[in-house]
C-alpha cells in the first residue's frame, strides 16, 4: 500500500524543471512539499496524475500499491483512465473554481463514483453513494441539491474533497487546499483531512508554500526552491533545526513564526498621541441592495501610524477602504481627512490626499507601459517631472535601470513595489494597502512589509493596512481593527489586542495566527 | 429583470413602428401618388384613398389607426399584388421559416461539434481546416456563395434544382438544400468561432483538471466543459440568428425562392409601401422576441443568474 516516488523529474520546453525527487509515503502518512511559487512542487504533483502542461513531460516513476503510474506518457489517456481516480486523485486550490458552477454538487461527487465504477449508477444508489460521501466530510445530505455557488468556501472545499475521495484512491495529493479560505475555514478543513486520512489509511501529499500548515499536521517534508530538494527529514526535525540556509530563511519569515516570538518587522508601537488624528471615519454605513455590508464603523489614524485592519473577505473592510478612497460611496457616516470632511466619491479627492495599493500587482500594472511610463504619468497627475522616477525608484528599493522594464519582465515582489512607488508619486498623506502581500511569497511579504515600516520611517506617511491575515498584521501595525460582518468588533493597540482579544471572533483570529488549538466558529456555515 | 426587459423591447418596437410609419411620408414623390401605384389617378380614386389613408386627419390619428391596424392584422392592401398584404406575407412566410429553420439547424448541427473537436485538438488539422471554412464562412458574401454552389451542385453536378420552391414536401425540402447551405455557412463560421474560443476557455479551468485527476472519462469531461460552454455560445448564436433575416433575402433571390425575402425585394422595388412597412415592422418584432429569447435561455443556462432572481423575487 505504499506510495514510492523513485527519481521523478519534470522536463519542459526549456529544460528541466523538477530535478529528480524520490520519496516514500507510507499508508496514512503525510508528505508535505514546502516551497515558493516557482519551486516546482504543483509541476511535481501534476506529474504524478499526469496532467502536466502542453510541453512537459515527466520522468522517474511512481507506484501506488506496487502498481506504477504511467507518469512518462502524459497523454496516454487509456493507461491513465486505470490510474487517476483509483490509485490517486489531486485537490486544488481554489475551491471557487474546481467545481463546475452549472452543475449540482451532488452530481459532481456521483461523476467520480461512477467513473471508479465504470459505469453509471441507477438513481436510489447514486443519491445513496453522494450522501454518504457528503456524511464523510460532515456535510448535511441536502448539499447535494445545491450549486456551489450557493455554499460558502469551506463548505465548497469539502464539497470538492468528498469528489475527490469518491473513487477511494490510495494517495491524494493536496495542492495548497486551504490558501483560498478564510482563517477560520483553513484549520477546520486540515483537520478534516487528516480524520479522513487516518480513517481510510490514505497516503497523503500536502503542498503548501504555508509552514504553518504543515506543522504538526505531515510526518515527513521536503522543502524544495528552483526544481531543486533543498531539504528533507521528519517535519518536526526540520522545522526545528532546518540546515539549509533557505529552510532558515523561509522559516523566519514565516509571520506565524514571528508571531509566535513576537518579532515585528516594524519599529515598535508608538504610543498613542495627543496629535490630531489624520483620518477620522464616523459611523461609516453602505449597502448593496438589501446588503448591509458597513454598519456604522468608526476608525481613527493617526499622522504617521500604521493601522491594521482584519476581516476575512466579505466583512467590509475592502468595501471600508474604498469609500475612504473614494471608489466607492458610502451611504452615510463623514470620513474627515486633515481637519477637512471628504464628501463620498471620487469628484472631491485629489491625488495628494490618498493613495490605494491593490493586491495582485499581475493586473494593476497596465502590462503595455513601460515602468517609467507608468510612474511618470502618475507624476504627472501630481504636476511633478518625469526626472524624478529614478528617485521614486530608489525610494522603494529598486534600480534606476527598471524604468526600462515593462512589468511581465518583473517578479511578483518587484511589481508590488513598482505599484507601492505609483502611490507616492503624488506624495499622498495616507497610504492605503488592501492586501497588498496576500498575494506574494512569505520571504517576498516580510521584504514589502519592511519597505513599508522604512516608508512610514523615511517619510512619514500613515499606512492603512488592509490584511485577512493577523499575523502579517500584528509584524507591522501600530494599532488593529478587527472587523466583522461589516462591524467593528474590536480595536486598539496590537499588542493588546494580541494578548486580551474581548471578542469571540477575535480569539479565533489570533489562534488561527499563532496556530494554536483553533475553536471552530459555529454555525457560520 | 425579465419584466424590464420585456418593457424595454416594447418601447424599441414603439419607437420603430413610428420610423416605419414614417416611411410613408418620407418615400420620395407625392404620398398619395405612391399609394395609388399603377392606378390611375383620377378625383374619386384619390378621394378613396384620402379616406382610407385617413390622409386628412392630424399624424397621430393617422399613425395611431396604422398600429391598431398592424396590431389587429389588418395590414393594408398590396398595390402590386391587389391582395391584402397578410395574406401577401402569409402566402411566403412557411418557405421562409423553412429555409432558416434548416439553415440553422445546420449550422449548429455542423458547428457546435465542429467548434468542439477545434478547441479539443487546437491545432490539429480539423482546427485548421475549421478555422479556413469559417473565414471563408465569414468573409464571402452570401450571393457569392450562392452562385459558386449553384454551378457546382445544380449546373455542373445537378444534383438540385436551379431555382423555385419545389410542390411541397419531400421536393421543397431538395429545393431548400443549397439555399439553406448557403445560409448556414455565414452564420455556422460565427458559431464555429464562438464555440471553439469557449470550449478552449473552458477546457483551461481548474474543473476540468479536478475531473480528470478524478478519473473521469474524456467524453465526460468534454460534456462538463460543453455544458460550461453552452451561457456564451447559446447567447453568442441567438444574436447571429438576426444575420439569417438579413441573409434570406439574398439567397432567397439568388435562388428565386418565393420567401418573405423576394417580396420584401419587389415591394421595395414597387414601392409598395404598405407591404414594405409590415414586413419591416414583422423583421423588427422577430429579431426582438429572438433577443428576449436568448436572455430567457441565458437565465435557464446559468443557475447564478436563476437562483440569484429567484431569492430576490
Amino acid at each position: 500500500m505504499t506510495v514510492l516516488l523513485e527519481g521523478l523529474t519534470v522536463i519542459g520546453p526549456a529544460g528541466t524543471m523538477v530535478e529528480p525527487v524520490s520519496a516514500e509515503i507510507a499508508p496514512g502518512a503525510t508528505l508535505a512539499l514546502i516551497g515558493e511559487s516557482g519551486s516546482g512542487k504543483t509541476l511535481t504533483a501534476k506529474s504524478i496524475v499526469g496532467l502536466l502542461p502542453r510541453g512537459f513531460r515527466a520522468t522517474g516513476s511512481v507506484t501506488v500499491a506496487g502498481q506504477a503510474l504511467p507518469v512518462e506518457r502524459p497523454g496516454d489517456d487509456a493507461a491513465w483512465r486505470r490510474a487517476r481516480g483509483r490509485s490517486v486523485s489531486l485537490l486544488l486550490q481554489d475551491p471557487f473554481t474546481s467545481l463546475t458552477p452549472v452543475h449540482r454538487c451532488g452530481d459532481q461527487i456521483a461523476w467520480t463514483v461512477e467513473a471508479a465504477q465504470g459505469h453509471r449508477l441507477p438513481r436510489g444508489a447514486r443519491r445513496a453513494a453522494v450522501e454518504e460521501r457528503l456524511a464523510e466530510v460532515n456535510l448535511p445530505a441536502r448539499v447535494a441539491d445545491a450549486f456551489p455557488h450557493e455554499l460558502s468556501g469551506g463548505m465548497r472545499q469539502r464539497v470538492a474533497i468528498a469528489a475527490a475521495l469518491a473513487s477511494d484512491p490510495q494517495l491524494l495529493i493536496a495542492d495548497e487546499p486551504t490558501t483560498a479560505l478564510d482563517a477560520s475555514n483553513q484549520a477546520e478543513i486540515l483537520d478534516l483531512l487528516r480524520r479522513i486520512q487516518l480513517e481510510r489509511r490514505l497516503s497523503v501529499i500536502l503542498i503548501s508554500h504555508d509552514l504553518g500548515v504543515v506543522r504538526g499536521r505531515t510526518d515527513q517534508v521536503l522543502v524544495m526552491r528552483g526544481g531543486q530538494v533543498v531539504e528533507r527529514g521528519a517535519t518536526a526535525a526540520v522545522l526545528a533545526a532546518p540546515e539549509h540556509p533557505y529552510t532558515r530563511a523561509l522559516i523566519e519569515a514565516d509571520p506565524v513564526v514571528a508571531a509566535r516570538s513576537g518579532a515585528r518587522i516594524a519599529a515598535e508601537e508608538a504610543a498613542p498621541s495627543e496629535v490630531e488624528p489624520l483620518l477620522v471615519c464616523e459611523g461609516v454605513t453602505k449597502a448593496f441592495g438589501v446588503r448591509t455590508v458597513l454598519d456604522q464603523v468608526d476608525l481613527a489614524v493617526a499622522p504617521g501610524a500604521i493601522v491594521g485592519i482584519v476581516g476575512e473577505s466579505g466583512s467590509g473592510k475592502s468595501t471600508l477602504a474604498r469609500c475612504i478612497a473614494g471608489l466607492e460611496r458610502e451611504d452615510a457616516g463623514s470620513i474627515v481627512l486633515a481637519g477637512s470632511a471628504l464628501a463620498p466619491g471620487r469628484g472631491s479627492r485629489t491625488p495628494d490626499q490618498m493613495q490605494i495599493v491593490f493586491q495582485d500587482p499581475y493586473s494593476s500594472l497596465n502590462p503595455m507601459m513601460s515602468i517609467g511610463a507608468i510612474l511618470s504619468e502618475a507624476l504627472g497627475v501630481a504636476g511633478r517631472a518625469s526626472s524624478e522616477v529614478p528617485g521614486l525608484l530608489e525610494m522603494v528599493g529598486l534600480p534606476a535601470e527598471f524604468a526600462r522594464k515593462r512589468p511581465a519582465e518583473l517578479s511578483g515582489g518587484q511589481r508590488q513595489r513598482v505599484a507601492i512607488a505609483r502611490a507616492l508619486a503624488p506624495e499622498p498623506r495616507l497610504l492605503i494597502c488592501d492586501e497588498s502581500v496576500s498575494a506574494l511569497d512569505v520571504s517576498v511579504q516580510a521584504d514589502i512589509l519592511a519597505l513599508l515600516a522604512r516608508l512610514r520611517e523615511e517619510i512619514g506617511i500613515a499606512i492603512l493596512f488592509i490584511s485577512h491575515d493577523l499575523a502579517v498584521v500584528r509584524m507591522i501595525a501600530d494599532s488593529v481593527t478587527v472587523m466583522w460582518d461589516g462591524r467593528v468588533v474590536e480595536s486598539g493597540p496590537c499588542h493588546e489586542v494580541l494578548e486580551q482579544p474581548a471578542h469571540e471572533y477575535t480569539r479565533l483570529l489570533v489562534a488561527a495566527a499563532t496556530r494554536e488549538n483553533a475553536v471552530p466558529v459555529e454555525g457560520k456555515d | 429583470m425579465l419584466a424590464a426587459r420585456v418593457l424595454g423591447v416594447l418601447g424599441v418596437l414603439f419607437v420603430l413602428s413610428i420610423i416605419v410609419f414614417a416611411m410613408m411620408y418620407l418615400a420620395p414623390g407625392d404620398i398619395v401618388k405612391n399609394l395609388l401605384g399603377n392606378r390611375p389617378a383620377n378625383p374619386d380614386v384619390v378621394a378613396a384613398v384620402r379616406e382610407q389613408y385617413r390622409l386628412d386627419d392630424p399624424v397621430v390619428v393617422q399613425y395611431l389607426t396604422w398600429l391598431k391596424g398592424f396590431v389587429t392584422g389588418d395590414f393594408g392592401e398590396s398595390i402590386r399584388l391587389q391582395v391584402p398584404v397578410a395574406q401577401a406575407i402569409g402566402d411566403r412566410i412557411a418557405i421562409t421559416a423553412a429555409l432558416c429553420g434548416l439553415a440553422f439547424l445546420v449550422s449548429v448541427i455542423v458547428a457546435v461539434p465542429l467548434g468542439v473537436r477545434s478547441a479539443v485538438k487546437a491545432g490539429g488539422w480539423v482546427d485548421r481546416a475549421g478555422n479556413a471554412l469559417s473565414i471563408l464562412g465569414l468573409s464571402a458574401p452570401t450571393f457569392a456563395i450562392g452562385l459558386v454552389l449553384l454551378y457546382l451542385f445544380a449546373y455542373y453536378v445537378p444534383i438540385f434544382p436551379v431555382y423555385g420552391g419545389g410542390d411541397g414536401g419531400l421536393d421543397t425540402l431538395r429545393h431548400l438544400v443549397l439555399p439553406a447551405v448557403t445560409l448556414a455557412l455565414g452564420l455556422g463560421a460565427i458559431i464555429v468561432k464562438l464555440t471553439r474560443t469557449a470550449m478552449l476557455r473552458e477546457l483551461e479551468s481548474d474543473y476540468v483538471t479536478f475531473a480528470r485527476s478524478r478519473g473521469l472519462g474524456e467524453r465526460m469531461v468534454r460534456r462538463i466543459a460543453l455544458r460550461n460552454a453552452a451561457i456564451p455560445i447559446v447567447t453568442g448564436a441567438s444574436l447571429v440568428l438576426t444575420f439569417l433575416v438579413g441573409g434570406t433575402v439574398l439567397a432567397e433571390t439568388t435562388y428565386a425562392l418565393p420567401g418573405i425575402g423576394t417580396l420584401l425585394q419587389d415591394s421595395v422595388l414597387f414601392k409598395d409601401i404598405a407591404v414594405v412597412q409590415s414586413l419591416t415592422l414583422l423583421v423588427a418584432v422577430v429579431i426582438a422576441v429572438i433577443a428576449l429569447l436568448a436572455d430567457l435561455a441565458y437565465l435557464l443556462l446559468d443557475p447564478r443568474v436563476s437562483r440569484t432572481l429567484g431569492a430576490r423575487a
